[in-house]
């Protein structure tokens, strides 16, 4: 990489943007562990209301008695939470690189395969750039608009300062903080993530996206998002980039609440390709998420696109609680394991209200000596009349040192209810593999055609620009796992 | 030579299917080979594709000035060979033109030519499937996948025409094409036919070689070709069957 060039950009940005600094806000090295002064330290420099401190230390003293869920297919050595820093550390104590030339030339060969722009390269990669272009003013021009519809997005810690009511009504509304220790955890310490509202009655005009706000994150260890989507209103949110991210923080459990009322509509849709770890299974980032989505209303919709091909760890159950009559809930699912890496996801319906309708489907590829678990659960409550579940796991496997496992729980209080379950366990077709390799493609172009078509069902849910960068991050995810 | 099979025997589980064959096939030719069912002439097309399930015994196969055996199976593409299968598998959420364009430019990167853009490839697919009476809306489906039996067939010829291979082989690909199919296809055929390519039709039929007409036909019997001569092999064939040669 010229640096040359790099200094004619950086320049050429600062002259550009003048919102484009972000400042360092935060000299005091803030300290390991866990307990009360943490979290006052965090509320205190996030400038927050006493009542949000009050919500984080209640949750704080519920997860000192809580213990890890353990029911999950993974292996990893316990978590010392007193080894970890809670209020990222300000930019500057951390060794960065000081330009691309210093970042891993792996990395930066990824990123110009995804066709990501040299400047965006820069910030994902961590250089020490205090300019971050297109997001911050792509920001500003959307928010103009935004406001204009009564749209309200920005970070949660500025919606808890501007939009206390709408916090305090729906914050933990729908994961309470008690509900596992990684909840509970993330309810005590979160710093960063996204608040979105949407009016009664707004269609929003455009995919509203984390990118966006980029500089104005850390890229959370302990994100939290909440999104209510009014009366009528509808809502489609991309969490996440397709470009690998590092992050010295191991362990990340991000919380997500989704909040539909009557006949409003809410479409997540995510990419996750944090750090894996290596192609020996060292390092990688732990994943624990909990995303939750409550359709409250009548005729409410959630529905939750994942593309799953980073971390070490993943545990992430994204689901529904299908409460208002005639509600649907969906959960579309790609994840891609190799190496060593272990993924265990899946979703959750409840179907509380009358006519509600869940569909899942869940693409598992598994590669190398990696472990791909599908665990879902499809639950009908007494009053949940004429309630329907559509559910579709397949599974591929690349190779034969690696394991795919489908775990689904059916549990059904109300005998009008119908459920549809399809299965498939499979391994890459040998007679698919020939007949793409005879017509001239490479036996990795074979693999990644093959796979891009087995997960198609749920790459088309995914809004289409993002859809086509999804494949891409597909195939790259398969490389160097086969042959 | 072009294609030279000298003495080639061929086991698959434990079983010899190809036992000393020869097959002589110059630029420019056409052949055609005859067989009764299971005498191995889809396993001999499958030596030559480079499909690897099969344990080679004996032999030697020289394509194109090279030792074909130091060839895998895109290599062999790449370097002009196509296989229209028997029964062409189904590739489901794989669109055509994705898979062909990037078939078509592997090879051509090989023979170290510029990669064909989306637009021009588009075209070029658009216009050869509409010369093939395939519809447009098929080409938005995925490969192979619900096909009819004949649908399978022309979409192999398709991909034929757009590779446009040095050695064609088509392993029945006239089973299951009604006649006004088995019309388009083998005029697709011979429209695609030059000096400078060759053809080995495997092929149960006379009729096909009413409208392709062969250089040479081939008698296989029992892993070994037993008889060639000219077209009337053919006829004597459909008139008497494989008794007499075996
Ligand atoms: N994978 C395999 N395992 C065992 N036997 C096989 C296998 N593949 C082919 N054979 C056997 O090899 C023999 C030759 O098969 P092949 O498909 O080449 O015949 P064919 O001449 O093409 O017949 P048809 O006219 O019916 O297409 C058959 O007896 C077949 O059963
Ligand atoms: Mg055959």
């Amino acid at each position: 990489m010229n640096s040359e060039t790099l200094n004619t950009l950086d320049s050429y940005s600062k002259n550009k943007y003048k919102y484009g600094f972000v400042t360092n806000i935060d000299n005091e090295k803030p300290k390991k562990g866990l307990n009360e002064d943490t979290i006052k330290f965090i509320s205190l420099k996030k400038k927050e209301p006493d009542w949000m401190l009050q919500w984080r230390l209640k949750a704080f003293s519920k997860w000192k008695k809580m213990k890890e869920p353990k029911w999950a297919n993974l292996n990893f050595p316990e978590i010392d939470y007193q080894d970890i820093y809670y209020y990222s550390a300000p930019k500057g104590f951390e060794k960065k690189p000081k330009d691309l030339s210093e970042v891993d030339p792996k990395l930066i060969e990824t990123y110009n395969k995804l066709g990501i722009p040299l400047e965006e390269q820069k910030v994902l990669a961590g250089v020490a750039v205090d300019v971050v272009f297109d997001s911050v003013s792509v920001a500003t021009t959307y928010k103009g608009e935004l406001e204009k519809l009564g749209i309200i997005f920005c970070s949660i810690g500025e919606a808890i300062q501007k939009h206390p009511d709408l916090i305090k009504k729906y914050l933990g509304s729908v994961i309470p903080a008690g509900d596992h220790s990684f909840s509970a955890l993330n309810s005590a310490v979160f710093t960063d993530g996204s608040f979105v509202y949407i009016p009664e009655g707004v269609k929003c005009p455009m995919e509203l996206s984390t990118y966006f706000r980029i500089n104005a994150e850390n890229t959370g260890q302990f994100e939290r998002t909440l999104i209510i989507a009014d009366k009528g209103s509808y809502v489609s949110y991309l969490e996440g980039c397709t470009a690998p991210k590092r992050d010295d923080n191991q362990l990340h459990a991000a919380n997500v609440e989704l909040i539909a009322l009557e006949d409003a509509e809410i479409k997540y849709s995510t990419v996750q390709n944090w750090y894996p770890g290596d192609e020996d299974g060292k390092g990688g980032i732990y994943n624990f998420v909990t995303k939750r989505g409550l359709c409250a209303g009548k005729n409410s919709k959630i529905s939750w696109t994942q593309v799953e091909t980073g971390s070490a760890i993943t545990w992430k159950y994204p689901s529904c609680i299908l409460k208002g009559d005639n509600s649907i809930g969906e959960f579309y699912s790609v994840a891609i394991t190799n190496n060593f890496q272990q993924a265990d996801t899946g979703t959750k319906m409840t179907h509380i209200g009358k006519n509600t309708k869940s569909k899942i489907i869940s693409k598992g590829i598994s590669l190398g000596k990696s472990q791909n678990t599908y665990r879902g659960e499809v639950s009908f409550l007494r009053k949940a009349d004429k309630a329907r579940n559509y559910t579709q796991c397949d599974s591929l496997l690349v190779g034969n040192r690696c394991g795919a496992h489908t775990v689904p729980y059916i549990d059904s209080k109300n005998n009008t209810a119908v459920i549809e379950h399809e299965a498939s366990t499979s391994k890459i077709n040998e007679d698919q593999l020939y007949y793409c390799r005879q017509r001239g493609l490479s036996h990795e172009e074979a693999v990644s055609l093959i796979v891009n078509g087995f997960c198609k069902q749920v790459l088309q849910e995914l809004p289409m620009e993002f859809a086509v960068e999804a494949q891409k991050l597909v195939s790259i995810s398969l490389e160097g796992s086969v042959g | 030579m072009f294609l030279e099979i000298k003495d080639l025997s061929v086991k698959i589980e434990n079983k010899n299917i190809l036992k000393g064959l020869n097959l002589n096939i110059n630029k420019g030719e056409v052949h055609a080979i005859m067989g009764p069912n299971g005498c191995g002439k889809s396993t001999l097309a499958n030596v030559l594709a480079g499909k690897e399930d099969y344990e080679i015994l004996n032999g030697k196969i020289n394509f194109k000035d090279n030792d074909l055996f130091d060839l895998n199976i895109e290599e062999r593409a790449q370097e002009g060979m196509f296989l229209a299968f028997q029964y062409p598998v189904e590739i489901p959420g794989v669109n055509i033109t994705p898979f062909l364009h990037s078939a078509i430019n592997s090879k051509r990167k090989r023979m170290n030519e510029d990669e064909i853009d989306n637009l021009s490839f588009a075209k070029l697919l658009k216009s050869k499937a509409s010369d093939l009476g395939i519809n447009i809306d098929m080409l938005k489906r995925s490969v192979n996948t619900g096909f009819s039996g004949g649908e399978k067939k022309r979409y192999e010829i398709l991909q034929m025409s757009i590779l446009n291979p040095d050695l064609a082989i088509l392993d029945e690909t006239d089973s299951g094409l009604d006649i006004d199919a088995l019309k388009i296809v083998t005029d697709g055929v011979n429209k695609l036919k030059t000096k400078d390519n060759s053809f080995l039709i495997i092929t149960h039929y006379q009729k096909l070689l009413d409208y392709i007409k062969p250089d040479y036909v081939h008698v296989m019997v029992n892993g070994s070709i037993v008889k060639s001569g000219g077209s009337e092999i053919a006829v004597e064939i459909e008139k008497d069957g494989f008794q007499k040669f075996q």
